[in-house]
């Protein structure tokens, strides 16, 4: 299964990072997230208003969103851009559906190529540098030379939380908003502690994924978008050599 | 050479700007497009096809207690019909208000308030969820819809049950504007599927759909139509209305609304 690497110019080695059906996924999700996070607002903005619990204390909200007659959400950033919350529902239970394929399309890679243990799981060297490894992010330094083989234990814890807690909670509350499925399982909204909570927490969890997304840009830039996108394209990953070995 | 740079810079950055424009306001042309609507409706159907396949016909949604029941309440849609002939009756406490039964029955009814009180009656706390996303939970008494069809005795190649409201939410020319909803036997036929008389034990509000409204428990509220005045056995929804089996759903709405 290992692909060799691939020696370049001036001391850059290319190594093989990704396999065909995590780029394919990665590209899915991309489409998908903005599409679900924007049909979801639009969702919203039918009753722009979190509660905790079964039901919806209206005098009582956790979060109101908005305030008087204008949207609580602009049209920039819903679809569809006016205000129709059954095309906002027909988006984002179609999208939803290509998104959850894909989701256990990659997690049954993930399991059985092994690539859980192999490429995200942090090693117990990794564990124990995580105080250095904080510093270097925050200063946006990125690993070079050998250092850059594998993901760095902040890539990969977040990495692990995104795909294997937040994105799977998000399909579970989602889940739960179905009166339909409450009823085949009624087990589905005592999880959260009722389909209200349920739908704040599928909102606290969009808003989770928007933040990791801006992190993401961040790092992508910082670490060199051409060499990450190309990357994430080809499936190429090319490392420069470490600063000592120049010296 | 900068002069060579700064029109591919510009250059570029108007591509950026029409491609993320195009790429948002695509979606809103697909949207409308009737290809893409069909896609969309493509996936209803397939939520539709795999909740019936996991829900099974007779899952119960979650009965709650009583101490459960919601303080505060909220009413969608028509909160009073308002009509001269819907005032008449709600001011004599509905004796003269009838419920048709009709359509592909064997024994075509017409019921008052009193008669449909001795059909074998159903009592449930459950929750009601809006499509806008609120829920509030309220105790329903009301007849089995299943007691009533098997009274008029329904005839084979029946597929659908059509409810007819005495309100219309839009004013229309040609009459679409009335509220109808529409279910399928399956629902229909659902132990938890009646037509409520009572809220929290008292008639049922004018504001949640006096004297009559339809609880499909498994789905949607705008399902569950209110200030029923006819009931009908229907073999196909495509002359009805606009042609999509209910108000909401001649908007554009999830005929299945079990999500």
């Amino acid at each position: 299964m290992r692909v060799a690497d691939r020696v370049l110019t001036s001391g850059r080695i290319a190594l093989y990072r990704h396999p065909l059906l995590v780029r394919i996924a990665h590209w899915i999700n991309a489409l998908c997230l903005p599409l679900l996070l924007m049909s979801g607002l639009q969702i919203l903005n039918a009753h722009p208003a979190l509660y905790w619990g079964e039901v919806s204390r209206f005098s009582r909200p956790l979060l109101a969103f908005g305030s008087g007659d204008a949207l609580a959400f602009p049209g920039w950033i819903t679809l569809p851009a006016w205000q129709d919350l059954a095309g906002g529902r027909r988006w984002h239970f179609a999208v939803a559906w290509i998104f959850t394929a894909n989701a256990l399309m990659y997690a049954a890679h993930a399991l059985m190529s092994g690539r859980i243990q192999s490429t995200l799981l942090p090693t117990g060297a990794q564990m124990r540098n995580i105080g250095r490894s904080v510093q270097e992010h925050l200063r946006l330094q990125f690993p070079r030379g050998d250092d850059a083989r594998q993901y760095n234990v902040l890539q990969k814890l977040s990495y692990l939380m995104v795909m294997f807690g937040i994105l799977p909670l998000m399909v579970l509350t989602g889940l739960t908003m179905s009166p339909g499925l409450d009823a085949q399982q009624h087990i589905l909204t005592a999880i959260w502690g009722g389909r209200q909570s349920a739908r704040t927490i599928h909102f606290i969890m969009a808003m989770a994924l928007v933040g990791f997304f801006l992190v993401h840009m961040v790092a992508v830039v910082a670490a060199g978008p051409l060499t990450e996108l190309r990357s994430m394209v080809t499936g190429w990953f090319v490392i420069k050599p470490d600063r000592k070995e120049l010296r | 050479m900068k002069a060579a740079v700064m029109p591919r810079r510009r250059w570029l950055k108007r591509a950026l700007s029409v491609a993320g424009g195009f790429t948002l306001s695509a979606c809103d042309r697909l949207g409308q497009s009737d290809r893409m609507g069909s896609t969309l409706d493509l996936a209803d159907g397939w939520t539709y096809f795999t909740q019936r396949l996991l829900l099974g016909r007779h899952a119960l949604a979650q009965e709650f207690s009583p101490k459960d029941i919601s303080p505060e309440v909220r009413a969608n849609g028509t909160t009073n019909p308002d009509t001269e002939e819907y005032n008449r009756l709600a001011q004599s406490n509905f004796v003269d208000w009838r419920l048709a039964v009709g359509g592909l029955v064997q024994r075509p009814l017409s019921l008052s308030l009193a008669e449909l009180r001795c059909i074998p009656a159903r009592i449930q706390i459950t929750r009601h969820d809006c499509v806008e996303g609120w829920s509030y939970i309220g105790k329903w008494t009301g007849a089995r819809l299943s007691a009533l069809l098997a009274l008029a005795q329904v005839k084979p190649g029946a597929k659908y049950v059509v409810f007819y409201c005495a309100d219309t939410l839009e004013l229309t020319l040609d009459g679409t504007g009335q509220y109808y909803e529409s279910i399928d036997l399956i629902d229909a036929m659902h132990p938890q599927t009646i037509l409520a008389y009572e809220m929290n034990d008292k008639p049922l509000p004018v504001a949640h759909g006096a004297p009559l409204r339809l609880r499909v428990e498994r789905q949607l509220g705008y399902k569950m139509a209110k200030y029923i005045t006819r009931i009908d056995v229907v073999d196909s929804l495509s002359g009805l209305g606009r042609g999509k089996g209910g108000y909401w759903e001649d908007r554009g709405y999830q005929w299945y609304a079990g999500i």
